[in-house]
């Protein structure tokens, strides 16, 4: 899910590194070990976590705008304190995430450079707008719902720091799915424009959800080694499917349709069937071409720049407590 | 102005009496007091703790991993350390 735009190539080929070291390796991660910040690692499982913590570290920052949108409009104060609360848990996601990135040996502000230049990618669910309140409740729902189907393994990766931060993600994130279903039972059970309002924005929100958890298996590049490296558990369409298996049903108990002609269960295999999903648009939107991607990383570029002088002003203040001692002298 | 980066601390917290801290993770502060606040703020949002330790990650001393066997192979093999190793005889019951 975070692992968009990983590179092929490598610095350090993995055809380059000790086969004794590599093997070692491998015995452990297959016996469930974890690997912890100082434990030799292949430059390239190394590359790749960094790559991922980072950009599910920066889909979670990046994530706060379209939620922070609605916080002054929320129709009542209990719904603004818990989006609040929601908006709040996603910058602590955010943190426990560059931490654990940084463990790998990588300087924070490396880390956000490379979002405020353009380089790391984050989450493409993040570049849609929010264009009603409706669609907070699509989001804690549908968006969180499928972000707690990828994090549960993630909770179980082989990178113990990554691992750790998961479990206290995973902890969190619940409050974050019921939270949106119950502003979409609020309106389901509301005015017949609440209830359009709601069905609106699922239809907005369910295929861009379905695309989080990325291409197909078919032309999903680079799992192999996730896999084999268990820092991926499961298949992007395995996913999926689960995703789609647990919503179907709570999208029939709002009484809302699936935006799918093709949606049918299948009775054999125990499962829902989806219609094509359209890889163009997900493509379009990884590539900077979505609807907010420019106003997204144009607000965060703005907001790093106005809270210069709050760091400026901490870093100065520490320097001033440290002196006096040295002036005495 | 260029910033200078802010030092990372690691973050210890006790949930409750009778246990002892435990890391959590780390952050980055300017100085003690904001590594204290900013503990609360992202590692107790939800009435976890009652007493937070923030510690430099400069001032930990920690063992070199390469060396676990040769460092740590005298603890696992005395065996006659452990309760177990020792019969009690059944007449004596439990001891």
């Amino acid at each position: 899910m975070y692992a968009q735009a990983l590179s092929a190539s490598d610095p350090t080929p993995l055809a380059a590194e000790d086969p004794a070291k590599l093997a070692a390796f491998q015995a452990r991660v297959d016996a469930e070990e974890k690997i912890e910040p100082n434990d030799w690692m292949p430059e390239q499982y190394r590359r790749t976590l960094i790559r991922q913590i980072s950009q599910h570290a920066h889909s979670e920052i990046v994530g706060m705008q379209p939620e922070g949108n609605w916080l002054t409009r929320a129709p009542t104060l209990k719904r603004k304190a818990q989006l609040l609360a929601k908006i709040q848990d996603e910058a602590g996601h955010g943190l426990y995430l560059y931490a654990a990135a940084e463990t790998l040996g990588i300087a924070r502000e490396e880390l956000y450079e490379q979002l405020l230049t353009g380089r790391a990618k984050y989450s493409s669910i993040f570049n849609y707008p929010t264009l009603t309140y409706a669609d907070m409740g699509a989001i804690g729902w549908l968006v969180d719902g499928a972000a707690i189907m990828n994090q549960i393994p993630l909770c179980r990766c082989s990178y113990g720091p990554y691992a750790r931060a998961m479990i206290l993600i995973c902890k969190e994130e619940s409050f974050h799915q019921r939270q949106g279903y119950d502003i979409m039972i609020a309106m389901c059970r509301g005015t017949p424009a609440q209830r359009e309002m709601a069905q609106d924005a699922l239809n907005r929100f369910w295929w861009p959800s379905l695309m989080m958890f990325g291409p197909h298996d078919s032309n999903s590049t680079h799992s192999e080694l996730s896999m084999k490296w268990k820092i991926k558990r499961f298949s992007n369409d395995g996913l999926r499917r689960k995703f789609i298996d647990a919503t179907v049903p709570q999208a029939h108990y709002l009484g809302l349709a699936i935006p799918d002609p093709d949606l049918r269960f299948n009775e054999a295999a125990a499962h829902w069937e989806h219609g094509p999903i359209d890889w163009d648009e997900f493509r379009r939107v990884l590539a900077g071409e979505g609807p907010c991607n420019r106003q997204r990383m144009k607000h965060r570029r703005r907001t790093e720049a106005d809270g210069a002088w709050v760091r400026e002003a901490a870093a100065a203040y520490a320097a001033k407590q440290l002196a006096p001692a040295e002036q005495a002298a | 102005m260029t910033e200078s980066p802010a030092p990372l601390w690691e973050v210890f917290i006790r949930p409750r009496t009778g246990l002892a801290h435990r890391h959590v993770g780390s952050l980055h502060a300017h100085d003690a007091k904001m590594a204290l606040l900013s503990a609360r703020n992202i590692y107790t949002r939800r009435g976890e703790t009652l007493s937070i330790w923030v510690i430099p990650s400069s001032a930990i001393v920690a063992s070199d991993p390469g060396e676990k066997d040769m460092m740590f192979e005298p603890t696992g093999s005395k065996i006659y350390r452990h309760p177990t190793f020792y019969e009690v005889p059944d007449e004596v019951g439990h001891m």
